[in-house]
């Protein structure tokens, strides 16, 4: 459960959430808006990368001012640049680094890395630098480094915008297949098919908030 | 092949097999021999046993060049010098304790991962510890290190490409402007993920 608590945010002379209360429980949920509307600042506000002015952020009862660190072991951020999240010069290595907390045996982190490489079909670049990987391939190993930590929740800010049409689809797929309450900020439309609840932004405030359908429409109405 | 970076080569060999530790525990002991030895035969044959390391390894003739490939022009110009001051031998001495030291440098690197070196390196920095550093952010610095040289070699590509794309060939200002600019962006946006990833508890 993430919960927004009439939520304000700040930055310089700009408010860039005005205010914000929600409470997500769905499993599949989406936040769309212009550039510029605060979705960021909402999906970074989860994992307390951004801290509210005022207002409170609670992630599965722990308030994100105070326990940042905790709620970061809880909810996995998949961000849009796969190159600026992939910190180990080749994929394995950089599975394993989100490991390095958990102290695990050797062998025990090994069999949990090559899982989930094989799980999102990276198995045969264990070994291979990351930037050899495509854009996709890249989007894929950084999921990995996030998954292999076994989140309760997963938050994406524009996963697929660096995608081609194919990359795009089978990470749309996955999404549906991950079994973890997500929460994606996205401008594209498609991949929220099928979600449970779609929130829209305008200058900082929820202005629809309903299913995809209605939410949707609500949107394009805003952009028109 | 992985040589533009100069890091690991995957392969099965006994060497890539051998713990970090011992790779360098054994590179610093050959170094130190390599200064002592004074014979162009002894340099030689040590040359010899490198390359015959470079082929137990496997990691082919491309990687193992480029290893030296960055100092072949100082080991031409050292040679040179040498043989005006100090004669024939005495050059093939200095040049081939240069080579076979960074060949060698360079076979230790290829064969072992990053995450290795940098747990040896974490356990030789213990002692930072005592001044205020983080031997675990010390080396991780040198992975970051590893893995942004080619992430900045794109950003350069592509600005570049821009720059041709709107008939700016050549100037100075605006191709390192951007440069900058997304080095910088770039260095925000891994902060963020490495918080993200937990580095900071
Ligand atoms: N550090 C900052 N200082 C000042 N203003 C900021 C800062 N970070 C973001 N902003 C501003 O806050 C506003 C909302 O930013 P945010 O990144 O949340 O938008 P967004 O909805 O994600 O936009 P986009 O669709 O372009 O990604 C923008 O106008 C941005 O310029
Ligand atoms: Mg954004």
């Amino acid at each position: 459960m993430i919960e927004f608590a009439d939520v304000r945010v700040r930055l310089g002379e700009r408010d860039v959430l005005r205010g914000v209360t929600a409470s997500l429980g769905e499993r599949r949920i989406g936040v769309v808006g212009a550039n510029g509307s605060g979705k960021s600042t909402l999906a970074r506000l989860i994992n307390g990368l951004a801290l509210p002015t005022s207002g409170t952020v609670t992630v599965l009862g722990l308030d994100t001012r105070r326990q940042a660190a905790k709620i970061r072991r809880e909810v996995g951020f998949l961000f849009t640049d796969p190159d600026a999240q992939i910190v180990m010069p080749t994929v394995a290595e950089d599975v394993a680094f989100s490991l390095r907390r958990h102290r695990l045996p050797r062998e025990e982190a090994d069999r949990r890395v090559a899982e989930v490489l094989g799980r999102y079909g990276l198995a045969g670049h264990a070994d291979h630098p990351a930037h050899h990987l495509s854009g996709g391939q890249k989007q894929l190993l950084a999921l990995c480094s996030v998954m292999v930590l076994e989140p309760r929740v997963i938050v994406m800010d524009e996963p697929t915008t660096l995608l081609d049409l194919r990359h795009s689809r089978q990470v749309a797929e996955l999404l549906r297949e991950l079994p973890q309450q997500v929460v994606v900020v996205t401008h594209d439309l498609p991949l929220l098919a099928g979600f449970d609840r779609v929130l829209v932004l305008d200058e900082g405030r929820v202005v629809a908030d309903g299913v995809p359908e209605e939410a949707i429409g609500h949107y394009r109405k805003l952009m028109a | 092949m992985n040589g533009r970076t100069g890091a690991y080569v995957p392969g099965a060999s006994p060497l890539h097999r051998l713990p970090a530790g011992a790779k360098l525990a054994g590179l610093a002991v050959v170094c130190t021999a390599l200064v002592l030895l004074r014979s162009p035969f002894a340099l030689g044959g040590a040359a010899v046993v490198t390359a015959g390391l470079y082929a137990l390894s496997r990691v082919g003739v491309a990687a193992a060049w480029a290893q030296v490939r960055p100092v072949r022009w100082f080991a031409v110009a050292l040679f040179a010098l040498q043989w005006v001051f100090v004669g024939v031998e005495g050059a093939a001495v200095t040049t081939l304790r240069v080579v076979v030291a960074v060949a060698l440098a360079g076979l230790v690197t290829i064969t072992t991962r990053t995450s290795e070196m940098m747990a040896v390196l974490e356990r030789l920095m213990a002692p930072a510890r005592l001044v205020g550093l983080d031997p675990f952010r010390l080396s991780l610095l040198l992975s970051l290190t590893i893995r942004t040289v080619p992430v900045l070699a794109d950003l350069a590509g592509r600005v570049r490409d821009a720059q041709r794309a709107r008939g700016v060939e050549r100037s100075l200002r605006a191709f390192a402007v951007p440069l900058v600019v997304g080095a910088l962006r770039h260095a925000d946006a891994l902060g963020e993920a490495l918080s993200a990833r937990g580095l900071d508890d």
